[in-house]
């Protein structure tokens, strides 16, 4: 059994339906990518997952129904979403205060956990969230997330809009995470090329549809992805 | 036309519009309590404060002194907020703010009414807290009850301070506030943030109107010229701000004593609106208030 599955899901903004029957599994500590064109419909797969878009179909982590955002974040799923979520008002160690607000932990050594990983976000422990770089925002979202000790990352874009540096950076904590503390990892993302070389597994997305699934090795060696969205 | 200025006097000018702006505060805290997380204006904020006034008078009349009946209003105020929000407001959550102010003064209709019921209008005497003596203070003349009500004020502020600053609850509610959506993902029942800001808003609300009955009559109509100062009040802070709202409680209040005092023109009678007149012209240089800021982003 999966740890997450996704069963003919279909959700809709409105009069648009954006997922026609999405079925997907992300195994225990598997890293799974989502990769798709525009509009493809990669940010509301991940929004169907934590509940904070309308659907139907079948949406189970670790074998129980997820209903709701709340539901989603008790259960171990923590969700970076489009924009990032953090709290651009409050400071970063607020930010990460919150997001271990479902545990009854030491916060202190979750935080040093954290920025083990992340160091520049200890200097800027104090500052509002909001004067970050771009980043170092990227870096406070993800943060914020490993303070939860999810069970199920879900990533939506974390390369949009930062440096190449920075996003290698990014991906390379994502793998560790992923392999050192068996973390599963769903990523969507535009940047194919980092995405197939982080992820063991992939699926491509259109208007609504899965119309390709395999090992990202696979996926390489296909003609039709590479043209698409690999582009060489 | 200066009317004839002693610094004794002045100081005690100082201390009532700091009293009277403590009772403004109390309610414009509450008013922004509620409009961070809801987006709208309570215009039955006085009214919850009268009627947890009214429920000190009574357990006043039932042998209990005002410092024992005090805590107890709290706790019922508080419960009564949340209660308000969970069945009154609940449903019209999701609807046009407008929606919600209308519901809120039919909230204050409603109460005002359920006043004249229970204990049937009419203003009473109510005792409060603190002796009504003055005590001399380098020759001033300075009255105990202010001092009292601007205490209880600067205690409230402080306890409030401390739990939206240092405890887990107190940041969950800031940020369902600040944003819901992301709130939620971090596993924040945001629906009960919502209904514990109401509980709060009441309680603070409950704790002006113990503190200005004394100073008037209680009667079901006892708040409804301050929650138009209270207004005045936040809008002058920013609806967003706490902090503004104290601010702009204790700058009104302090505003208008003084502005009744020295300025001979204006006087007792034209002293409210030369205060509204100021925080009008305020308003035009700096239209989200004192402290209405906008948080600085990059991208």
């Amino acid at each position: 059994m999966s740890l997450l599955e996704l069963r003919d899901v279909e959700a809709r903004y409105g009069p648009v339906k954006a997922l026609q029957g999405v079925s997907l599994d992300v195994g225990e500590k598997d890293f799974v990518a989502v990769l798709g064109a525009n509009g493809a419909g990669k940010t509301t797969t991940l929004r169907a997952v934590s509940g904070t878009v309308r659907r139907s179909g079948e949406v189970r982590f670790a074998g129980k129904k997820v209903r709701t955002p709340e539901g989603a974040a008790r259960a171990g799923i923590a969700h970076v979403p489009e924009g990032r979520g953090t709290f651009a008002e409050l400071s970063v160690w607020e930010n990460l205060r919150l997001g271990a607000y479902t545990r009854r932990a030491n916060l202190n050594e979750d935080a040093a956990r954290v920025f083990g990983f992340f160091p520049r976000l200890q200097e800027r422990r104090d500052q509002q969230a909001g004067t970050l770089s771009g980043g170092e925002q990227q870096m406070l979202a993800l943060g914020r997330a490993l303070m939860a000790r999810p069970r199920l990352l879900l990533l939506d874009e974390p390369s949009l809009g930062l440096a190449p540096l920075v996003v290698k950076e990014i991906f390379e904590t994502l793998v560790k995470l992923n392999e050192d503390e068996g973390t599963a990892v769903l990523v969507v993302e535009q940047n194919a090329n980092i995405a197939l070389a982080s992820a063991s597994r992939a699926y491509v997305l259109e208007v609504g549809r899965v119309v390709v699934e395999g090992a990202s090795d696979e996926l390489r060696a296909n003609e039709s992805v590479r043209r698409s969205y690999l582009g060489y | 036309m200066i009317a004839a200025f002693t610094w004794t006097e002045f100081a005690e000018q100082i201390v009532s519009g700091l009293a009277d702006g403590s009772v403004y505060a109390s309610l414009a805290l509450a008013l922004v309590l509620i409009y961070r997380s809801t987006r709208a204006i309570n215009f039955a904020q006085g009214e919850m404060a009268t009627f947890s006034t009214f429920i000190a008078w009574s357990l006043m009349n039932h042998g209990f002194s005002f410092w024992a009946a005090f805590p107890v209003v709290l706790a019922i105020s508080f419960a009564g907020g949340v209660l308000v929000e969970r069945v009154i407001i609940r449903p019209v959550e999701k609807a046009p703010v407008l929606t919600i102010v209308i519901v809120t003064l039919g909230l204050a209709l409603l109460l005002n009414g359920l006043m004249y019921v229970i204990w049937s209008g009419g203003d009473r005497s109510f005792n409060g807290g603190f002796s009504s003596r003055t005590i001399k203070v380098a020759g001033a003349h300075i009255s105990i009850q202010y001092i009292g009500i601007i205490g209880v004020l600067a205690a409230l502020l402080l306890v409030l301070g401390l739990f939206f600053r240092f405890t887990k609850l107190g940041l969950a509610l800031r940020a369902s506030a600040l944003n819901p959506e992301s709130s939620r993902l971090v596993g924040i029942r945001v629906g009960w943030m919502l209904a514990f800001g109401w509980g709060l808003a009441a309680m603070v609300g409950a704790v002006g109107g113990m503190m200005v009955a004394p100073l008037q009559f209680l009667g079901p109509n006892m708040m409804q010229a301050i929650l138009l100062y209270a207004f005045a009040a936040a809008v002058l802070g920013g609806l967003d701000s706490p902090v503004g709202a104290v601010v702009g409680g204790l700058l009104l209040g302090l505003t208008i004593d003084l502005l009744g005092r020295y300025v001979g023109y204006i006087g007792s009678t034209l002293k409210l609106p030369a205060a509204l007149l100021l925080i009008l012209v305020l308003l035009l240089f700096r239209p989200g208030g004192l402290f209405g800021r906008v948080a600085e982003r990059r991208v």
